[in-house]
């Protein structure tokens, strides 16, 4: 009853100044516009940007890294309390760089419930031949399927089937770089020599391109089947395991725990790449504050329109507390008004904001580099909306809170008999 | 003898800025119900001030005042709005009428924040008093639209719509040509016959005061006669 002859006295109030009102309220659809478009849009790119690398690089990875071993033959001597040795010129000594048990790692790995999947993977450096030319690459021997499904392998072929990587024997797909400089069409044998010198002619299936330059231009793609036969090695022969894990945020310790377990060297992402996580982070805590300073800025525009109205009504307000009015029901209609300008300013907000973001979603966006984008990428996260429907009010509250307070302090008697 | 509406107990109070000068001096009187007691004095004598104490609006003064038998001294902001929403009706000089709003909707703005009612009878009696007034056909208009004693009645009106104790006057015709006076006047009359409406009225205009019941003359701050 009494909220709603307080909710009437303050729609009548913000109908008498409905122009004010408006432009208030433009204000805040303005900021909140802004504040959603720049969010969706600006973590629509980190995630383009972080998904450059971080969707292709295992959230661990289990390898053999060549390193001298820790146990040297002088530690096992007996040690004296006033001796200390010293070895110069520590070689690591010749060692295979494959993963010993891969097969019992794999298994093991697959029991466990925090890892997503797992990708083994070999890779080696070999020359491509042209002509008289031989140009330095990698090839990378990769299971097709787990490739695909964990690290989005096929997004990244540009031509060509993926599939017939595993379908056609001595099959290889080329970097767009390399297939660009060595002139290869799909269909074309290219001869490839290992770095102990052996030679296998291999069937361009298709191209591959990640979208940096440098590894389009060096690295290709052949089914772990045909690696290990460019090799001459046995059909256990594993040189990486990539694993994906439910929860990104366990990699370290589990990298960790990897390593002791399986005896093997691990790395995991948040090491292996930690310059992207603080350039995403950054990036958004910069659209963040350029959202809340727009909306500041419009809680300053509800603030003076506020202060204006008061000044206004001053005689409204005057005998509205002379006929019984108490201080706490002044304040409850400006607060009112305030939030109400808030309420429906932020929700034509977050219907325009959801409008721009869909209309930048459809703008073409074409570049060499990432080949999968083919619009300005937009992402459509909730808790984006939820923010800018709390900060809406909170700042319309606050813009409100002052000028109310103002008001509800008003004292009848002076004003009454100023007249 | 009728009961004691609102009672004054040696009330004082000073202006402090820019030095202390006191502007009521010990003033105490009572007023019983259904009295129609005019507050007459020369300029500045302070009697518009002693009608913002008696109001309850003016709470800074020393001294006791109690209306309808409880003190109002030390109450709260809410319990004294609670105090002039049920009890007191007023009348300024100046209508204050909400131009935002119908003349009917002024009317029953305090009655509707009293919530003693509900709202169709609040405006049932909104119209009652209106039609008391002779103004019930204007109701539906802005106040803006009215002639300037229309106006003075529809605030009348709106001192009247919870049935108040008391109710105050700032030189209600102060505003006013002598045709409407008369009829303001004519109205505060009536009521204090027909309704046995108490009435508190400050005015600088004698022949007002000489038709009122009791006349209380102020002069520098102090109750003369």
């Amino acid at each position: 009853m009494k909220y709603k002859l307080i909710a009437d006295i303050a729609k009548s109030l913000l109908l008498a100044r409905w122009k004010q009102t408006l432009i208030a309220a433009v204000g805040v659809t303005f900021s909140i516009t802004m504040f959603i478009t720049l969010l969706s849009f600006m973590s629509g790119l980190n995630n383009m940007l972080d998904g450059l690398i971080l969707n292709r690089t295992p959230h661990i990875r289990l390898y053999k890294d060549i390193k001298p071993n820790a146990q040297q033959p002088i530690t096992l001597a007996k040690k004296r309390d006033t001796t200390y040795n010293f070895i110069h010129s520590i070689k690591p000594k010749r060692e295979r760089i494959e993963l010993f048990n891969s097969a019992t790692i794999i298994s093991a790995l697959k029991e466990d419930k925090r890892v997503l999947g797992v990708a083994p993977k070999i890779a080696t450096q070999i020359f491509y031949n042209v002509g008289v030319m031989n140009i330095t690459g990698v090839i990378n021997g990769i299971d097709i399927e787990a490739e695909s499904k964990l690290f989005f392998f096929k997004d990244y072929v540009v031509a060509g089937n993926f599939m017939d990587l595993k379908n056609v024997t001595n099959s290889i797909i080329l970097g767009k770089g390399v297939a660009d400089k060595l002139m290869l069409n799909i269909g074309d044998v290219i001869q490839v020599t290992t770095n102990k010198g052996e030679q296998l002619p291999l069937k361009v299936v298709g191209y591959f391109q990640s979208g940096l330059l440098d590894i389009d231009k060096s690295q290709s793609y052949c089914s772990i089947a045909t690696t290990q036969k460019l090799l001459g090695e046995a059909n256990n022969y594993i040189t990486d395991l990539q694993i994906k894990l439910k929860d990104v945020a366990l990699a370290p310790p589990m990298a960790k725990e990897m390593q002791e377990k399986f005896g093997v060297d691990a790395i995991d992402v948040q090491t292996a790449n930690a310059q992207f996580e603080t350039g995403s982070s950054i990036r958004s805590l910069i659209s963040y504050a350029v959202g809340i300073t727009l909306l500041i800025v419009a809680g300053f525009g509800i603030y003076n329109i506020l202060n204006m109205m008061i000044y206004e009504k001053m005689d409204s307000i005057a005998i509205l507390k002379a006929t019984g009015f108490s201080g706490n029901d002044v304040h409850a209609i400006f607060i009112s008004i305030a939030l109400s300008i808030g309420i429906v300013g932020g929700a034509g907000g977050l219907l325009l904001g959801f409008g721009l973001s869909s209309i930048i979603d459809q703008i073409p966006f074409n570049t060499a580099s990432l080949p999968t984008v083919k619009t300005y990428p937009i992402i459509y996260n909730p808790t984006f909306y939820i923010i800018a429907t709390i900060f809406s009010v909170v700042t319309t509250y606050f813009a409100g809170f002052f000028p109310s307070r103002k008001a509800s302090k008003i004292d009848p008697v002076i004003i009454i008999r100023g007249k | 003898m009728s009961a004691i509406v609102l009672e004054a107990k040696h009330i004082n109070k000073s202006f402090h800025d820019p030095i202390t000068i006191p502007v009521l001096k010990d003033i105490s009187f009572q007023l019983r119900e259904s009295e129609f007691v005019s507050i007459i004095g020369k300029s500045g004598c302070g009697k518009s001030t002693l009608l913002y104490i008696l109001s309850t609006m003016d709470t800074d003064f020393e001294g006791e005042l109690l209306i309808n038998n409880q003190s109002v001294v030390g109450e709260t902001d809410a319990a004294l709005a609670l105090i002039r929403n049920q009890h007191i009706g007023f009348v300024f000089q100046f209508h204050y009428l909400l131009n935002e709003f119908s003349v009917l909707k002024n009317v029953m703005l305090p009655g509707l924040k009293l919530g003693q009612y509900s709202a169709a009878e609040v405006e049932h009696r909104a119209y009652e008093k209106l039609r008391i007034l002779g103004i019930e056909k204007e109701a539906l208009k802005k106040p803006n639209q009215l002639s300037g004693g229309q106006k003075q009645r529809v605030a009348i009106a709106r001192a009247l719509i919870n049935d108040p104790l008391l109710i105050m006057g700032d030189e209600p015709t102060g505003n006013l040509d002598k045709k409407n006076s008369a009829i303001v006047f004519d109205i505060f009359k009536e009521l204090a016959a027909s309704y046995k409406q108490t009435l508190l009225i400050v005015t600088h205009d004698n022949e007002f005061a000489a038709n009122t019941q009791r006349i209380i003359e102020m002069e520098d701050g102090k109750i003369i006669n």
